[in-house]
């Protein structure tokens, strides 16, 4: 396959976003891929609009770049002008006008998530063609797809903080196994009252989910295998 | 493009049209354009304990020629930031041009030195105004008051802030390099050893680069621009005999006009006077 080194920079991506009795935990992985080449194996797709608002990114990676730039030059002055910190609806909402009304232009989903006092723990979801939907959780990204089913099943109201950075964890590293546009470290960010963490969990430190295969030696091993019994109706 | 006038809805498949035409083309002789102009180059960048090493190769082509053997491609921006360039030639020469007017002018502005994050908007700024057209993929790198930085800037205006980055066709090659070598805390010297390795093996591995290696230090409040550091390709077999005319002419006057101006330096001599 050709390598087109000026293809645009796009973020195959796995963003994900959780709401926890107390705050947010926002989760992405690390890749940016030109075609086949990994332009950047250790980017960092979680980036701060306020001191208590972050953005994950993912598709184009010039537009969300641009887009996140321009929407914390815009909450630095509402800020300014409001004379306390940007609630996290408002800081989505600045996302949303600015995605919407460059529909055609832009290519890029972003999940916004943060906390403020007066509705505590929020994340947005804006995917491409900009809509705003608040949800309890939100995923985001080509590494998504293998991972709606999953949250079916795990997401629960009410976690603690400790669980719901452990299921941010393993659910990036499960999208980071399947999807080949994902991949290099998990990066985590914890907004809360108290404030905002940022953890970082290297590649190698992952599960590797792989543990179904059992490493084979040769091709002897696999024929000197014993045959299954025959089925008895 | 049928006279007809009702609309025919597209079929399916492949479209053999822009084939016809190319044949209608060749069988009248007209020549189809040769090769693209294959942007070729090897830049790099490394971060190490002082400050910033960026890297290049000197070879410019146009299509499979070489048309420039020791060409400049890591461009003064301000005293204390330079820009390695990759891409179409004049559309990093003529980028980098304009954001270092703009940053003197900002110099004037405010007073101060300037600093590469600025450097780094107004780049982006610009390339995603234009939307990946103007094709420089730029490795930008800097020591200012906030520290050393070492950013790339691809042609869509997306940037990356990294520790060591290459770009250009001989980036992988050079990519490999600097994944296999490169650690925090390197000295100057073995900074620059593994940026030289790194950009001869985009020489000798990428067709698209070639020739010397540039090589340019940055340190807070220095800068050390080695123009060809290392000749890798030096022109062996010259003709001892130089150029002689054939048989039959005979010369009627030699003149000798050196291309590079001679200038003899005399010290002391007479104090000027009114």
């Amino acid at each position: 396959m050709d390598l087109d080194l000026s293809a645009p920079h796009s973020m195959g991506t796995t963003i994900i976003g959780v709401t926890y009795n107390g705050g947010v935990v926002l989760g992405a992985d690390s890749r940016t891929s030109t075609g086949v080449y990994v332009a950047n194996r250790a980017s960092d797709k979680i980036t701060q609009l306020t001191d208590n608002v972050y953005v994950c990114r993912s598709g184009s990676a010039a537009d969300s770049q641009i887009v996140s730039d321009y929407v914390r030059y815009f909450l630095h002055q509402h800020t300014i002008q409001l004379g306390q910190p940007a609630t996290v609806k408002v800081s989505a909402n600045l996302v949303r006008l600015l995605s919407y009304s460059n529909k055609n232009m832009l290519q890029t989903g972003l999940i916004v998530g943060g906390w403020d006092k007066y509705e505590g723990g929020k994340i947005y979801g804006i995917p491409l063609g900009g809509t705003i939907i608040e949800q309890p959780f939100a995923i985001g990204g080509s590494g998504s797809s293998y991972l709606y089913g999953f949250f079916d099943q795990a997401w629960k109201e009410g976690m603690t903080k400790d669980e719901a950075e452990q299921l941010v964890v393993k659910a990036v590293s499960l999208a980071i196994a399947r999807d080949g546009a994902s991949g290099g470290v998990v990066r985590t960010v914890i907004i809360n009252s108290e404030g905002v963490t940022r953890n970082f969990y290297p590649g190698d430190k992952l599960p590797l989910w792989h543990e179904e295969l059992e490493p084979q030696n040769s091709l002897l091993d696999i024929l000197n295998a014993s045959s299954p019994e025959p089925m008895n109706i | 493009m049928s006279n007809s006038g009702i609309d025919v809805p597209p079929k399916g498949g492949f479209s053999f049209d822009l084939c016809r035409r190319n044949d209608m083309l060749a069988k009248k002789g007209v020549q189809p354009p040769s090769s693209f102009r294959k942007t070729g180059t090897t830049i790099v960048g490394l971060v190490f304990q002082d400050g910033v090493i960026l890297g290049a190769d000197t070879r410019a082509t146009e299509g499979p020629i070489v048309c420039d053997k020791n060409c400049e491609k890591i461009h003064y921006m301000a005293p204390n930031i330079y820009c390695c360039g990759a891409g179409t030639a004049a559309d990093t020469e003529a980028v980098t041009d304009m954001v270092s007017s703009q940053l003197q002018l900002h110099r004037y502005h405010t007073g101060r030195e300037s600093r590469v994050v600025t450097a780094l908007t107004l780049l982006k700024k610009h390339l995603f105004n234009y939307q990946g057209h103007v094709q420089a993929a730029l490795v930008l790198g800097g020591v200012d008051v906030t520290g050393p930085h070492l950013h790339t800037i691809y042609p869509h205006g997306s940037t990356d802030t990294l520790p060591f980055a290459t770009m250009g066709s001989g980036s992988l090659a050079a990519m490999s390099v600097f994944e296999s070598k490169y650690r925090e805390g390197l000295t100057r010297d073995e900074g620059i050893t593994i940026v030289v390795e790194a950009i001869c093996s985009g020489i000798f591995n990428d067709l698209g680069s070639g020739s010397n290696v540039d090589v340019c230090v940055l340190t807070k409040g220095h800068k050390e621009y080695l123009r060809n550091h290392l000749l890798p390709n030096p022109r062996t077999f010259v003709n001892p005999k130089g150029f002689t005319f054939p048989k039959k002419i005979e010369v009627l006057l030699t003149k000798i006009t050196p291309l590079k101006e001679k200038v003899e330096v005399i010290e002391g001599g007479d104090a000027m006077e009114e």
